[in-house]
Order: structure tokens, then C-alpha cells, then sequence
């Protein structure tokens, strides 16, 4: 699904990404995980398209096609979302209006008619149901003087209703407290499934309690050191970030 | 991926030329230019008018010429030579059309280009439209219906000749001949306009719609719009605009003029889009615009309006709240690109006791444009516990533009209630990339953004001219992403 090449890029003249390889499949779950500054969040802005992100050499290519010359929002329509670590308020722009402009904007660019009103208010229901979210929030501008917790579920819903082949969830465990984690990292679990793939950043081991990687990368000074399965996100809430940088120097 | 800056967000909202620029190519009987007695007394004639009226002209163009253009307002343009104006300018082929089968099928198709099917809206809507195109109306629906409730509903000119008793009663009573230097000329040359008059305790069952076009080049257009709602009795009225592309400066000065009487309540709401000049600057239209409401016992103004177009607006409709409890209500949003500058706002004038006023202004500018705030909030010695509400908010979009409040507050009795609430905020690179991550390109985030901006404002307006509304936001902002 995502096969990332030798990826390096750069942020106002300077390299953070210094030679990525990753490769998602269908149907896996792979975590980043890595210290403060190491290029975590630049990645997932570099996949999503984020202007101010330069890509200086290598390949992002998703679902056979390469993605370079592609902007954010072809990249949202041929299913690459993102649930941000912060997520942007805009007054006056309701949930529903707001969810609805970006599933008919993705209708549209892929030749499809609007979705009928019908169909909207019943997916609508169908989700919030699932994330066990009040449909009053719907009415509500989108993310605006929303709680921490608010605005991660709200994240979660929209990937619900958007239903992306691979969803980044960039430090969606920041700011949340253990029952705001749960609920979130629930409706994670329900939305998984054998066709879709999830890429998770964090920087601490506790979201992977929930959400269970089948994969687990560390990324170091903008390249992955280490990779390998669920019992490495252990491995280093035991033994810290240190150790991995010992074990680079030697 | 090419780096998407602001700049670019600047450059491609400024790429978008006037989607309404067009030119209908109507016959038409024009004035020489110029400026004086004899050309006032043939527009006065032209229009068949009674003596009174042209006495009333030329009264107005006596003690407008010993006026001078106001410079106070924070616009900057080159002053328009008044003697370079034809000021009349009338559809030649003109029979009165019983209905609208009879109108030249060019000005329907210039209604087509506009969006605006005046048979659809009436079907849809109900909404009787009297249609002026440079001056002269040319058709006017449902008048039979209106007629039945006993309201009138018509072009000025035909006014004057019909119901003169009623427009000599009324007539530059809220703005006086001399209130300001494009009010008195406005009185001396207009050259047509509405007339509407609901009689006591009648609620009017529709909206009342006229639509305002510049047409002939070089000509200004003086409109001038009288409503009057007698005691109990209840109208909204719409007026929207839209002018074809030129490259000379249009004055259009127009006055307007709503009487609420006790009791009564008259919602007066405008979209206006004149051509706001390309994007260098040239060209577009002056808009000098004096709009004033007066307000009885326990009656109600509220003025909605939506200003998208013109290089150059000053405008603030205002409400004189004379009665005990009336009410003035203002919202506004006002939209500048390019060069576009306005300055515009409201007046609210309190005279009477436990009168209320609200004031919703929305601004947002773009491009190189200034967008000026200006509202006076005056509380008159006699008028006790009068409360007003003022809420004035900017957006601003790129870093070129300006965004100005100058909000007076006058108040003269201690138990009067003020509040304002200002606020400016910006449409950031973060909010447009989190649209764009969502599949919403730029173009649609911007309208996303500004609609949700805009929304306190668009919701007061009726239905069907909140989509116009809506769609006129779209146009004046977005940039034709390639």
C-alpha cells in the first residue's frame, strides 16, 4: 500500500529526514516511535503533502502510484488521512458541514455523484454509534473551544466517515488522559480492518497498549535504526531512548 | 510538491476576474454629460414629473453645489468629475410589460448570466421583482396581489405621478436634501428607484425584490428607494446589485429611505457585488451610498447587507430609533479583494426610551484592500435605558490588506447599557492545510472558512438570498485553482 524509498527531506533549509525505508501493507498496523525531534511528525507531513516540507531525494509511493507531485488533497482522495496533533478550529463551520464538504469533495474528485442527505445523516448515525459519540458534538463548530479529548475523538470520527486506506494518527495519545486514550484507541480498533492500515506516531509506549502494532519502527536523528515487532515498544519504555543511541554508537 | 505559500494563496485570490463583467446591448436614450439647472429640469421632464418635484430638484442641486465631497472616510480615490456623467439614461424601446414574457429577451439573458431567474423566483419564492435596469423599471411582478392587500409597490418615477400625497409626506424626511454632498445630488438628478408603501396593520405575504444594474457606460445611477410601513404593519425587502465590467470609474450615489411608523417592522436586507475594479486597480464602480431608517414607537428596523463589489464604498445604513422601545438592528459583512476599500458601518441614533440597537459587522479583506468599520453609537439625553449591543469582527486574508475599526460611542444618559466586541483574525496556513488534508482544496476552504465566518450574518438573510450570498462570497474570494 505504502512503500516509502530512501526519503529524505527538509524544513526551511534544514535535513530532517535523512533516508527512510518503510513498507505498509494492507491490513497492518506499524508504530513510529522515537525521541523528541526526530523526525516523526515531519514524516507524517511529508506523506500527507504539507507544503513547507520539502522532499529532497527518495520515493513516497502509495497504492502504486508516486505521490510527488501530488497535493494534500489528491493525496486525501485516493485515501491518506491524518488525525493531527493539533487539530485546527474553525468557527463557525459545523462537524456535519464541515465532514460533509470533505466526503463530497473526495465523491467528486473521484467522478461520483454527492451523497444523498439521506445517506449522510444515516452514516452519521451509524458512527457516532460506533464511537459512542452524542450527535449534539455534530452541530457544534468544528474543534472550536473543544476539550483535548474532543478533538482526538473528533479526529477519530472524521476517519470513521472519510473510511481512508491508511490513517496516520500523529501523537493522537498527547493531551489525552486514560479514559479519552481508551475511547479513542477503541474506535481505532473497531474502524481496522484486513484492507486499511494504520500508521501510528507516538512518542510513549501506552498507546500501543491499545492500539497493538504488528510493527514497530525507531526512528533516530531522521532514520530508522530499528525495527521490529510489539516487544520492542517495551523494550524501550524499559529501557528509554538511550539505549538506542548507545547501541547506534556501537 | 511545490511549496504552497501564502503568496500563492495571495496571488490566486487575486487572479479571479469579475465573473459578472458583461455587457448588454440594450438601445438606449441618453442625456448629453454635464451637470446643471436646464439638464435637471429635462430629467424631471423626461419623467413626466409634476412641477413640485422638479422645484424639489432643483432646490436639492441649489444647496448641493454649495456643498463639498467628504473626505473623512479612510478611502483614497480620485474624485469622479460630476460634469463627465450623463445623468439619465432610460431603456429607449421601453413599452410598460405586463408580464415578463414582454421584457427584451437581452435583459432576460443578462438575468440568466446573473444566476437569477426572475420567473423562477417567483415560482420558488414568491418574491415580486421590480426590475430597474439604468434607471427605468421595466417590469413589475405581482402586482396584483399587492394590490389586493392594498400595498404598493413601484418604480419612484411612477410614484411621484401615482401617489404624490404619499411620497410628498415622506420624501427626504429621514435624509434631508442637504444631509451630505451625495445625498443632495442624489436628491437633485435621481433618476428612478422603488416606492413602497404597506398600509396599516398589513403583514405584506412576500418578499419584496428589486435588482439594481449600472448598463450604460459613463452613466451614473441616483436611485432612490422610499419605503414607508404604516402603523402594525410588517415588509422585507431585498434590493441586490451586480454591474457590468468597465473600465471607467461608475458613480452610483443612491439614497434610501425606510419609515417605520408605530408598530411597525421593516427588514431591509441587500447583497450588492458592482464591479470592484480588475485586478491592477482599475476601473469599478464609487459607491456613495446614504441609507437611513426612522423608527416610531415600538418599530423595528433591521438592515442586513452583504457588499462584495465597488473599488470604493462608504455606506452606513443607519437607524434613527425616535420612538419609545423601537428597535435598530444591523448586519453586515463586507468583503474587499485587490484594491478594493471600504468604509462602511452603521448609525445607531437613540432618541427614545428602552430603545434597543444590535450591531453584527463582519469584515474580511484580501489582496491589497482596506476594509473600514465605522458605527456611532449616540444615546440621547432622553433616552433612558436604552441598550446597545456592537460585535465587529475581521478576517484577514495574506498580509497586505487592512483591517480597520473606528467604533464613536456618544452617550449622553447614564442609564444607558454599551457593549462592543471586537475581534481580528487571519485565515492561516494551518487551517487551509487541515481542509486540504480532509480532501477540500483551497478554493473550497476559503469559502468553508469564510461562510463559517460569515454565518451570524448570512443567517438573518431570507433563504434564497443567503445561497445568492453565499455563492457572491465564493466569487469575490476564490482564485481559479489551476
Amino acid at each position: 500500500m505504502l512503500e516509502i524509498k530512501n526519503l529524505h527531506a527538509k524544513v526551511e533549509e534544514k535535513d530532517i529526514l535523512k533516508g527512510i525505508n518503510l513498507e505498509i501493507k494492507p491490513g497492518e498496523i506499524h508504530a513510529i516511535m522515537g525521541p523528541n525531534g526526530s523526525g516523526k511528525s515531519t514524516l507524517a507531513s511529508v506523506i500527507t503533502g504539507k507544503e513547507e516540507y520539502e522532499m529532497t531525494d527518495g520515493q513516497i509511493i502509495f497504492e502504486n502510484e508516486n505521490l510527488e507531485d501530488i497535493s494534500p488533497e489528491e493525496r486525501a482522495h485516493k485515501g491518506i488521512f491524518m488525525s493531527f496533533q493539533y487539530p485546527i478550529e474553525i468557527p463557525g463551520v459545523t462537524t456535519t458541514n464541515f465532514i460533509k464538504t470533505a466526503i463530497n469533495e473526495t465523491r467528486k474528485a473521484q467522478g461520483e455523484k454527492e451523497m444523498s442527505a439521506k445517506d449522510m445523516l444515516q452514516k452519521l448515525r451509524e458512527k457516532c454509534d460506533l464511537l459512542d459519540i452524542d450527535q449534539k458534538f455534530l452541530s457544534r463548530s468544528i474543534n472550536d473551544g473543544f476539550s483535548g479529548g474532543e478533538k482526538k475523538r473528533n479526529e477519530i470520527f472524521q476517519m470513521a466517515m472519510l473510511e481512508p486506506k491508511l490513517a496516520i494518527l500523529d501523537e493522537t495519545d498527547s493531551g489525552l488522559d486514560i479514559d479519552a486514550l481508551k475511547i479513542v484507541a477503541n474506535g481505532v480498533n473497531k474502524l481496522k480492518s484486513k484492507d486499511n492500515a494504520v500508521l501510528v506516531i507516538t512518542h510513549y509506549q501506552r498507546l500501543l497498549d491499545h492500539i497493538v502494532p504488528d510493527f514497530v519502527h525507531v526512528l533516530f536523528d531522521g532514520k530508522i535504526v530499528k525495527s521490529g515487532g510489539k516487544e520492542l515498544a517495551f523494550e524501550l519504555e524499559e529501557k528509554g531512548y538511550d539505549w538506542i543511541k548507545e547501541e547506534i554508537k556501537s | 510538491m511545490s511549496k504552497y505559500t501564502e503568496d500563492d494563496l495571495k496571488k490566486e485570490l487575486e487572479t479571479k476576474e469579475y465573473e459578472y463583467g458583461f455587457y448588454t446591448d440594450i438601445e438606449s436614450d441618453t442625456l448629453p454629460v454635464g451637470l446643471n439647472e436646464e439638464i435637471i429640469i429635462a430629467i424631471s421632464k423626461k419623467k413626466e414629473e409634476p412641477e413640485w418635484m422638479t422645484e424639489w430638484r432643483l432646490d436639492a442641486f441649489k444647496k448641493w453645489q454649495e456643498m463639498s465631497e467628504p473626505e473623512w472616510a479612510n478611502v483614497k480615490y480620485e474624485k469622479p468629475d460630476l460634469q463627465k456623467i450623463s445623468y439619465y439614461s432610460a431603456p429607449s424601446n421601453k413599452p410598460k410589460y405586463n408580464s415578463l414574457d414582454e421584457v427584451d429577451p437581452e435583459l432576460l439573458e443578462t438575468f440568466k448570466k446573473l444566476g437569477i431567474s426572475v420567473d423562477e423566483q417567483k415560482k420558488l419564492a414568491g418574491v415580486a421583482v421590480d426590475v430597474v435596469i439604468d434607471s427605468v423599471s421595466v417590469a413589475t411582478s405581482f402586482k396584483d396581489t399587492l394590490k389586493e392587500k392594498g400595498i404598493i409597490f413601484c418604480s419612484m418615477n411612477e410614484a411621484i405621478k401615482e401617489h404624490p400625497e404619499l411620497v410628498k409626506k415622506y420624501i427626504g424626511t429621514v435624509i434631508p436634501k442637504t444631509d451630505n454632498y451625495y445625498a443632495a445630488l442624489n436628491s437633485a438628478v435621481f433618476s428612478d428607484g422603488s416606492f413602497c408603501y404597506i398600509p396599516k396593520g398589513v403583514k405584506c405575504p412576500m418578499e419584496l425584490s428589486t435588482y439594481f444594474r449600472i448598463n450604460e457606460a459613463g452613466t451614473g445611477q441616483f436611485e432612490r428607494t422610499l419605503v414607508v410601513a404604516d402603523k402594525g404593519s410588517y415588509v422585507s425587502y431585498l434590493e441586490g446589485c451586480s454591474a457590468p465590467s468597465r473600465n471607467e470609474n461608475q458613480l452610483h450615489a443612491a439614497v434610501v429611505e425606510l419609515i417605520a411608523l408605530d408598530d411597525a417592522e421593516i427588514k431591509y436586507s441587500t447583497v450588492q457585488n458592482w464591479f470592484p475594479g480588475d485586478s491592477d486597480g482599475n476601473g469599478g464602480v464609487f459607491n456613495f451610498v446614504t441609507k437611513r431608517g426612522l423608527c416610531e414607537n415600538n418599530a423595528k428596523i433591521s438592515w442586513t447587507q452583504v457588499e462584495t463589489g465597488s473599488a470604493v464604498t462608504w455606506k452606513y445604513p443607519s437607524c434613527v430609533l425616535k420612538g419609545k422601545n423601537s428597535v435598530g438592528e444591523f448586519y453586515s459583512i463586507a468583503v474587499t479583494n485587490n484594491f478594493q476599500q471600504a468604509d462602511t458601518g452603521t448609525k445607531m441614533i437613540h432618541l427614545g426610551e428602552n430603545t434597543k440597537s444590535t450591531i453584527i459587522s463582519k469584515g474580511i479583506s484580501a489582496g491589497k484592500s482596506q476594509n473600514s468599520y465605522r458605527g456611532l453609537v449616540q444615546i440621547s439625553p432622553r433616552a433612558k435605558n436604552s441598550r446597545n449591543f456592537s460585535q465587529c469582527d475581521s478576517l484577514l486574508i495574506g498580509n497586505e490588506c487592512g483591517a480597520h475599526t473606528f467604533p464613536y460611542i456618544e452617550t449622553k444618559n447614564k442609564s444607558a447599557q454599551i457593549e462592543h466586541e471586537a475581534t481580528t483574525s487571519k485565515i492561516g496556513e494551518d487551517q487551509i492545510f487541515y481542509c486540504n488534508q480532509r480532501g477540500i482544496d483551497t478554493e473550497k476552504a476559503i469559502a468553508l472558512i469564510v461562510n463559517g465566518f460569515s454565518k451570524e450574518v448570512l443567517n438573518k438573510l431570507p433563504m434564497e438570498f443567503a445561497v445568492e450570498a453565499q455563492k457572491l462570497l465564493e466569487i469575490s474570494l476564490e482564485g481559479s485553482v489551476g
